[in-house]
């Protein structure tokens, strides 16, 4: 299969959440919950994003890094000063 | 110390292959060596809790995850001030010394630093072995 070309915009996955066996299609329930998943001890959030990486573009899923030590650093944006 | 760092913000790809190629690399030679994420819309900063909403941008969060896919250690700043990259190092070589030994490390550990082994016998006789002084 040829590979797409990269246009201007391309949608990412975002985060990627678990869904309980059996409701894959199902509406995902509201709940009046905080949205933070991420807690010590606890597996981290899965995701897959966009990303600049070794000159070009491509995607990141963070759990093709599983069985490494992962250090994910998020900052206000780019081009600030601290 | 076998550690995959990434880098994630508000801003497109763009956005930072630009910042990579007029200022990073100006810093380092040959730019940052990590990826640059983009979480445009703040989804995955969200679910990390370092989404703030009104700004539209994601704070200063760092999270350190162990090989089995667990969140080890998190620290989130207002965006003021910076992290402290020393502090880091430590807490990974401090996880992966616990990880590779089943020792833990008191306040102040530093590598070559003593470290306690938990058990029964430990209780009441951590003064013995380790100081106030060694926090520092």
């Amino acid at each position: 299969m040829a590979e797409k070309s990269e246009g201007c915009v391309k949608p990412s996955k975002g985060p990627i959440l678990s869904t309980p066996e059996g409701e894959s299609n199902a509406p995902v329930p509201v709940k009046e919950v905080s949205m933070v998943q991420a807690r010590v001890g606890k597996p981290a959030p899965d995701f897959e994003l966009s990303a600049f990486v070794n000159g070009g573009f491509g995607n990141i899923k963070l759990s093709d890094y599983k069985g490494k030590w992962i250090v994910i650093c998020f900052y206000p944006g780019d081009f600030t000063f601290v | 110390m076998g550690v995959e760092i990434f880098a994630i913000s508000t801003d497109s790809r763009f956005s930072h292959k630009i910042w990579q190629e007029e200022e990073l690399s100006k810093m380092v030679e040959g730019g940052v060596p990590f990826p640059m994420l983009s979480d445009a819309g703040g989804r995955v900063g969200t679910i990390y809790g370092v989404y703030d909403e009104e700004a539209g941008v994601d704070i200063r969060g760092r999270f350190l995850i162990d090989p089995d896919f667990n969140i080890r250690a998190m620290e989130v700043m207002t965006p003021e001030v910076g992290r402290n990259v020393m502090e880091l190092i430590r807490q990974i070589k401090a996880f992966q010394h616990v990880r590779a030994t089943g020792e833990v490390t008191p306040a102040g550990w530093q590598p070559g630093k003593a470290t306690l082994t938990p058990g029964p016998e430990l209780a009441g006789k951590v003064w013995k072995i380790w100081k106030p002084d060694q926090a520092f």
